[in-house]
């Protein structure tokens, strides 16, 4: 509490139409995957995978800034939680996919097929 | 030393973290927060563990669209994600019918906040119905493969589709073997179910009809497929099976690489508790607010906060959604 709340159902429901339509979107993609999207390497994996990861982070801005209602939080406290979260998963998804990435290429050739 | 006493004996309203309010949050809304971006850590630390696992095994990593492909009441019909894209619509709607009960409850609206609660259990009960149904298919199983000395899945394969042991396996189980009981057998023994067809009954049927391929684990790094055997290598690599594998559990899968069933049934499983320890709050706060616990305390801020744990749990599915499903 303590910030002003005034009702905002309208908002309520275009946010459901873009998180509805950006899932299908997804989903769409995910069932004809494009040759042009899936067949190539972008940083490490496709552009396919990197639209499916940019939309997911866009669904994800949606549920918590408009759901979870940090739009209206003040902006240190939104920081505190946004910033910490962001900061340390990227740290560790950046250091466990590399890890992942090293044990690939040091185990694959000894496993026998 | 105001900082150091816990309950405030004098005030109705304990652990309210006294009259200062940093952020301008409630204190209850301001842990709540906190819980949540712990629990966000928790995830993102078992959604790294499977980036890992599966850049680990990338050239053999199952693919999602070939191992969820149920829908009900269509059985049979190969539809891949259409129904998890269901349940996350579920989820989302559960998620806007919580959003209009906060909405409600700032304006006082005690029946409607009541309806909209309801509404969201509902709907966090047929998520979890669905899970559970997604859990079910799994276990079972759609096709059944063989495992190798190597350990490694071959799956069978017959015009360039998928296709499963009871429809090619027709010749008869010769090993007499039956699933060892303790009413049949040794008192003090037993095990688990085992499989329907033995690994000679496989070889059998599969040396009888000549237009059965194998298809192994292993991706085309080209077409991003999984690789179908020549006939011979097909009967070279059949050869080596030692077991038939229906199913996937926490130790064979017949998609793939067993850490695959792991993982799924680990994060899932997580995930799905805490939808269902949400609608369990849910239901709590739900009560609440029917006897008018809400009204008298003048505001609805228990709603809010079990709102945000509620979008939470949406939240994190999101991502589960995709690094399971869609990459």
């Amino acid at each position: 509490m303590g910030h002003a709340h005034e009702s905002n159902t309208k908002r309520i429901w275009i946010v459901l139409a873009i998180l509805t339509i950006v899932t299908a979107g997804e989903v769409a993609l995910g069932i004809v995957r494009p040759g042009g999207l899936v067949f190539n390497n972008f940083l490490g994996t496709s552009l396919l995978n990197w639209i499916f990861i940019i939309l997911t982070l866009v669904k994800a801005y949606y549920i918590a800034w408009s759901f979870m209602h940090l739009e209206g939080e003040k902006t240190w406290f939104r920081r505190s939680i946004v910033w910490t979260a962001v900061f340390l998963i990227c740290y560790l998804v950046t250091l466990v996919l590399i890890e992942g990435g090293y044990l690939y290429d040091t185990l694959s050739p000894l496993v026998k097929w | 030393m105001g900082a150091n006493i816990a309950v405030n004996s004098d005030k109705k309203e304990a652990w309210g973290g006294g009259g200062a309010k940093p952020f301008g949050a409630s204190y209850g809304k301001m842990m709540m927060w906190f819980f949540i971006l712990s629990d966000a850590l928790t995830f993102s630390g078992f959604l790294a563990a499977y980036g890992l696992t599966r850049f680990k095994f990338i050239d053999s990593w199952p693919i999602a669209d070939e191992v969820f492909t149920h829908f009900p009441g269509l059985h049979g019909v190969h539809a891949p994600m259409y129904y998890v894209a269901l349940m996350t619509f579920i989820l989302i709607v559960s998620s806007v019918t919580m959003v209009l009960a906060v909405d409600a409850g700032h304006k006082m609206q005690q029946k409607k906040v009541a309806w909209y609660m309801f509404a969201t259990i509902i709907f966090g009960i047929i998520f979890v119905g669905s899970q559970a149904w997604e859990w079910k298919n799994f276990i079972s199983g759609s096709y059944g493969a063989v495992k190798t000395t190597d350990n490694h899945i071959l799956q069978f394969v017959k015009d360039g589709h998928q296709i499963a042991l009871a429809d090619f396996v027709h010749n008869e189980r010769k090993d007499d073997r039956v699933q060892h009981q303790r009413e049949n057998g040794l008192w003090f023994e037993k095990e688990a179910s085992i499989s329907q067809y033995s690994v000679a009954q496989v070889q059998e049927a599969f040396k009888n009809d000549p237009s059965l391929l194998i298809r192994t684990e292993q991706l085309n790094p080209e077409t991003k497929q999984k690789i179908v055997l020549s006939r011979e290598e097909s009967l070279a690599q059949l050869a080596k099976a030692k077991m038939v594998v229906e199913g996937a559990n926490l130790h064979v899968n017949e998609y793939g690489n067993p850490i695959f069933a792991d993982f799924f049934f680990f994060i899932t499983g997580f995930h799905g508790f805490h939808v269902f320890s949400g609608i369990v709050i849910n239901i709590i706060i739900f009560f609440n607010v029917v006897l008018g616990t809400y009204e008298r305390r003048g505001h609805y801020e228990m709603v809010e906060k079990v709102g945000l744990y509620w979008h939470f749990v949406d939240l994190v599915w999101v991502f589960v959604f995709t690094f399971f499903y869609l990459v």
